[in-house]
């Protein structure tokens, strides 16, 4: 932010249109260099939001999907408030367990 | 930094969005390497809408375009216009219109390949859009000049046509920031300049102000590196030449090109404070 930024917050100002410019470029850039439009993130939005909590509860509302982009490099972030971790499933066949991202697949069948 | 390659070198100037300002960089670049010495040639391959011979001031002087080389129906040299105060700068004309029917990006390889054994640098105008007018030109680059404007829709094509170009192997490809106006920038009511180079992660190799001597100079069909001229984009169309030999000339501060106490004022409010 810069000072005639914070000046204009103050005032209750818009903003300078090149700040406004600066941020309505990252975000469309962002999905331009993804090939994502916002339909098929929202719909990738609601299925990582739901196989997130099936691991920990989460607050669905501020949960927030979104791609970023600096260097020409695009990223997805997510960022998902956890309210609580769920009660860990059964480990039945890995004694210990640590491979994380790997959904295990006899634990979602159970939870089907 | 500019990089420099050794041997002659094939450079496209495009932008995607149109009317950004390829065609005069191309005469007014063309025109300042020529004066440094550099046999250059410019190549219109903006077939649908040629303009690069109006704006050289060689349009009275065209007998063959890159048509007739391309069918053998004349050689090379003839097609060529070569500019009467700067002989060291050819034009190679763009063909009619109907050339964009059977074109393919083979030919323009041939005629690009044709020229650079003659001459030590050639500039490709582009055409606007990235469809095959693009397509058949970025074919024959090696190197590429991306120029835009600070506005969101040029910004956003330039970064189309960088995807576009980087996909190619097209290397380096450096940025030319046209039109800045230094007064809209201070009251940040135009995109900073470190704004759009953030955005595009390009290297910059110019900055050119908006300039009524562009338009003065496009009446009259002479560039303005042709005359001399100290106009902001006159020195801005030189130092981007320089640059391109590889010089190391320092860019422009658009900050500093206005004085004053308002300057000042505007440069302090552009602090980032957080
Ligand atoms: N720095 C500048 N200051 C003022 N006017 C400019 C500047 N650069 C370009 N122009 C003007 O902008 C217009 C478009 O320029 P130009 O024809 O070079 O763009 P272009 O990208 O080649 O367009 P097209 O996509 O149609 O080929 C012209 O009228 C030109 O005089
Ligand atoms: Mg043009």
């Amino acid at each position: 932010m810069t000072l005639r930024d914070f000046i204009n917050k103050l005032l209750g100002r818009q903003p300078a249109s090149a700040t406004t410019a600066k941020q309505r470029l990252q975000l469309v850039l962002a999905h331009d260099r993804s090939d994502l439009n916002p339909e098929l993130l929202e719909q990738m939005r609601r299925e990582i939001l739901e196989v997130v909590s099936r691991y920990v509860e989460i607050d669905i509302e501020e949960g927030d999907v979104s791609l970023e982009t600096e260097d020409r490099v695009t990223a997805l972030v997510a960022n998902l408030p956890i309210r609580r971790t769920k009660p860990l499933p059964q480990q039945e066949s890995k004694p210990d367990g640590d491979v994380p991202g790997e959904a295990d697949p006899v634990w979602t069948a159970s939870q089907a | 930094m500019p990089v420099t390659t050794s041997g002659s070198r094939s450079i496209l100037i495009c932008s995607g969005k149109g009317g950004v300002g390829k065609t005069t960089l191309t005469a007014n670049l063309g025109i300042a390497l020529a004066r440094q010495g550099m046999r250059t040639a410019v190549l219109d391959a903006d077939f649908g809408l040629r303009n690069l011979d109006l704006l050289l001031g060689l349009e009275n002087r065209i007998v063959y375009t890159a048509q007739e080389v391309l069918s053998g129906n004349c050689r090379l040299d003839q097609a060529l216009v070569k500019h009467k105060l700067e002989p060291n700068l050819a034009l190679l004309p763009a063909g009619n219109p109907r050339m964009l029917e059977w074109l393919k990006p083979e030919d323009m390889q041939t005629i690009v390949g044709m020229l650079r054994e003659s001459f030590d640098i050639v500039l490709i105008d582009c055409p606007a859009g990235i469809e095959d007018g693009f397509k058949n030109a970025a074919g024959a680059a090696e190197e590429a000049i991306v120029i835009t404007t600070p506005e969101v829709s040029a910004v956003r094509d330039a970064d189309r046509v960088i995807g576009l170009l980087n996909t190619r192997g097209i290397k380096p490809i450096q940025l030319v920031l046209n039109r800045v106006r230094p007064k809209m920038m201070a009251n940040q009511e135009m995109l900073a300049v470190d704004d759009v180079t953030d955005i595009l992660a390009l290297p910059l190799l110019g900055l050119v102000l908006e300039d009524e001597q562009v338009i003065v100079s496009t009446n009259r069909g002479e560039p303005l590196t042709l005359n001399g001229s100290g106009s902001p984009a006159a020195q801005a169309y030189n130092n981007i030449a320089r640059r391109v030999c590889g010089e190391d000339v320092p860019l422009i501060d658009p900050a500093k090109v206005r004085r004053g106490l308002r300057a000042k004022l505007g440069r302090l409010m552009q602090t980032k404070i957080f």
